[in-house]
């Protein structure tokens, strides 16, 4: 038994790997969803999820509940194998796109192996162009949806969305191109060793200021791209009934779901990972006691829950919120007493953080901005969008061109 | 069976599979879907191979661009199920006895040449994404440019054959 | 390792499966498809060549392949969608007569 694991161990080293991450993904894609309806209820003056658990935290329980207990009619008429691969389609490649983002850069040494936080291997070559081949082939999942339901509204919302990310996806494309001519190399590592030339400029030294055309045409392609708000008219409930996921019932509807918000957490990640430093901390590296800061930022906010929930209402409330506050405090409190596990959490902290950021900007957008119409859609994506990209790729390349003559003299 | 050996014959045997189903579907939006396994097996096979970057672009472009121009121009046109019709009776057997012994001659001749193209040891140069992107920007950087013009003339073909007539 | 022959005689298999469907099937995409499908197996072709003699002209050659199949894709398509809007069918054996 130990020669079958010693001899297969980065086997199920990676397998263990994928389980942990597929647990965590499901996990906070839930809980994006809840995160979603109370971001977009408080910004409409409004409660959102609040009786199904303490502060509706149990809300995407039930809602998971739902979707497995539901009646999943087949409607009458429909491509039965295409009907039925469409979601899955859809949430495979959604989720095997996590697969090629690295969380942290050092090692954890497990029984002699040395284990990267990330599935990919370090030394993955094409990182960011693997990712796009996966965003390539994602317009399947939605065109093959809309076309096999055999309904007037999913054929035109699959159409129209399958066209949209088409074309928002050659701006997706062109945009990144200046950070890689920045950092010389498609691995995701690289791009953010890229950033990590001048550490002692912290928050100054991330793509974002040189690239800031491209981060603005990036984050729009991508949200154009996952098909969320203002870019959502295929799937907009007053415009389509529901767009290419009409007949789609409860678990495959749910499929989808899960798909789109799973790309939206992978765009979060490329946009932190290629243009704000990924694991990279904000602040310069001289300033030693900023590692104390996600300690520091941990126990702020477990011992806001704990006295939240002390005041809760519901008995249910009173006893749980305390608890995953003490928790979240303890969490905090072995950070600042272990320094080893602290130097090795400060690069995921950062990381994971600049993704909630970003999921949080995605939802913003959601409750605040208008949809827009297909064409004014269609327009801004390839009148707009791609020559500011192409002018972006100009740009970098004279400027990388200018300090390579300059700066050899 | 080492590793690489078994994970080439599954691709293998997924892209041959990919291609049957091809040709034995009634309806084009299958025979489409079947296809796209195909390329998905070989790019798995170029990654095999070493060839990463071929791979990821076999992927954006055939898989995630020309097969769905494909697929879209299948739904938009309604092509639904092909209709039966007959083959000629009198062409079959010759025509099968001509593929089986151009095919007899063809594996003959494959299946001989052991010593003349051996497997190849890894010649361990620089990565296959540097290499190919300095040979297309200095040996070949003229055929790069024509396929430039060569799409621009493609998309204003496109654009105008697709035009509705102004009536 | 993998001998490049494997690779040869797959590429070979491909392309005459390809080739088939060229002659046997009736719908004009299909046929279309099959010769993307023959376009697909050169390239296996070459990459494993490319791979057999160690130099990485082979894989520039199938870019430009690639490049030229897609721009093959858009025109025969364009072609095809305005065949279709004129004769209302997608049968190959019926538009094989100048006359509509």
């Amino acid at each position: 038994m130990s020669t079958f694991l010693s001899s297969n161990a980065e086997l199920i080293i990676t397998l263990v790997k994928i389980a942990l991450l597929l647990f965590i993904v499901l996990t906070v894609n839930a809980y994006l969803t809840w995160f979603e309806r109370k971001v977009v209820a408080h910004m409409q003056s409004r409660w959102g999820p609040h009786r199904v658990g303490p502060h509706g935290l149990l809300q995407p329980l039930a809602d998971g509940v739902k979707f497995l207990f539901k009646e999943d009619p087949t409607p009458a008429g429909v491509d039965k194998f295409v009907f039925y691969l469409a979601p899955l389609l859809a949430l495979a490649l959604a989720m095997t796109s996590i697969a090629i983002i690295p969380f942290g850069p050092d090692p954890i040494h497990v029984f002699g192996h040395d284990v990267y936080l990330g599935i990919a291997p370090p030394d993955l070559n094409i990182g960011i162009l693997a990712l796009f081949a996966i965003t390539a082939l994602g317009v399947y999942g939605i065109a093959l949806a809309g076309w096999s339901s055999n309904s007037k509204y999913p054929l035109l919302g699959g159409l129209r969305s399958s066209a949209q990310m088409i074309s928002y996806e050659l701006a997706l494309t062109m945009s990144v191109v200046g950070v890689l001519l920045m950092a010389g190399s498609f691995n995701l590592r690289d791009i953010i060793n890229a950033q990590a030339h001048h550490p002692e400029l912290g928050i100054l030294g991330w793509n974002v200021w040189p690239q800031i055309l491209g981060f603005i045409c990036f984050f729009t392609a991508a949200i154009a791209e996952t098909n969320r708000a203002p870019f959502d008219l295929p799937e907009a409930e007053s415009e389509l009934v529901a767009g290419f996921h009409t007949e789609y019932a409860s678990f495959k509807f749910a499929m989808f779901f899960i798909a789109e918000y799973t790309s939206m957490i992978t765009v979060s990640c490329l946009c932190s990972i290629m243009f704000f430093g990924g694991w990279l901390s904000p602040f310069p590296a001289s300033w030693t006691f900023t590692h104390y800061v996600p300690s520091a930022i941990l126990i702020a906010f477990g011992l806001w829950v704990i006295w939240d929930g002390i005041r809760y209402e519901t008995i249910f409330g009173r006893i749980i919120l305390p608890a995953a506050g003490t928790a979240i405090t303890a969490l905090g409190v072995v950070f600042i007493l272990y320094p080893d596990i602290n130097t090795f959490i400060q690069a995921p902290f950062w990381l994971v953080s600049k993704i909630f950021i970003f999921l949080f900007v995605y939802v913003w957008m959601r409750g605040t901005l208008p949809r827009f119409r297909y064409d004014q859609l269609m327009a801004f994506g390839w009148k707009l969008l791609l020559p500011v990209s192409i002018v972006n790729v100009v740009l970098t390349s004279f400027t990388i061109l200018a300090k390579m003559q300059w700066g050899a003299k | 069976m080492t590793a690489p050996l078994a994970v080439f014959f599954v691709l293998a045997a997924l892209a041959v599979i990919g291609a049957v189903n091809l040709i034995l579907q009634k309806h084009p939006i299958h025979s489409a879907l079947s296809l796209i396994v195909v390329m998905v097996a070989l790019a798995g096979l170029y990654l095999l191979m070493g060839a990463e970057f071929v791979a990821a672009v076999q992927i954006i472009v055939y898989g995630g661009a020309i097969m769905v121009l494909f697929v879209l121009v299948i739904m938009l046109l309604n092509a639904g199920i092909e209709e039966h019709t007959s083959i000629s009776k009198l062409a079959g057997v010759p025509g099968l006895l001509l593929v089986a012994a151009l095919g007899g001659f063809i594996a003959a001749t494959i299946a001989r040449s052991t010593d003349v193209v051996q497997a190849a040891q890894q010649t361990g140069e620089m990565s296959s994404t540097k290499g190919i992107s300095n040979m297309l920007f200095r040996d070949f950087v003229y055929p790069f440019e024509l396929t430039s013009f060569l799409i621009l003339v493609a998309i204003m073909g496109a654009v105008l054959l697709a035009q509705r007539e102004k009536s | 390792m993998v001998p490049t022959n494997y690779y040869i005689i797959l590429s070979a298999i491909l392309f005459g499966l390809g080739v088939f469907a060229f002659v046997f099937k009736r719908n004009i995409i299909t046929i279309f498809m099959s010769i993307e499908l023959m376009l697909n197996a050169v390239n296996l072709a070459f990459v494993a060549f490319s791979r057999a003699l160690g130099k990485l002209d082979g894989q520039v050659f199938v870019l430009f392949v690639i490049v030229v199949a897609a721009a093959e894709a858009a025109v025969g398509l364009g072609i095809i969608i305005l065949i279709a809007r004129n004769r209302q069918s997608l049968n190959v054996e019926r538009v094989d007569l100048l006359k509509l």
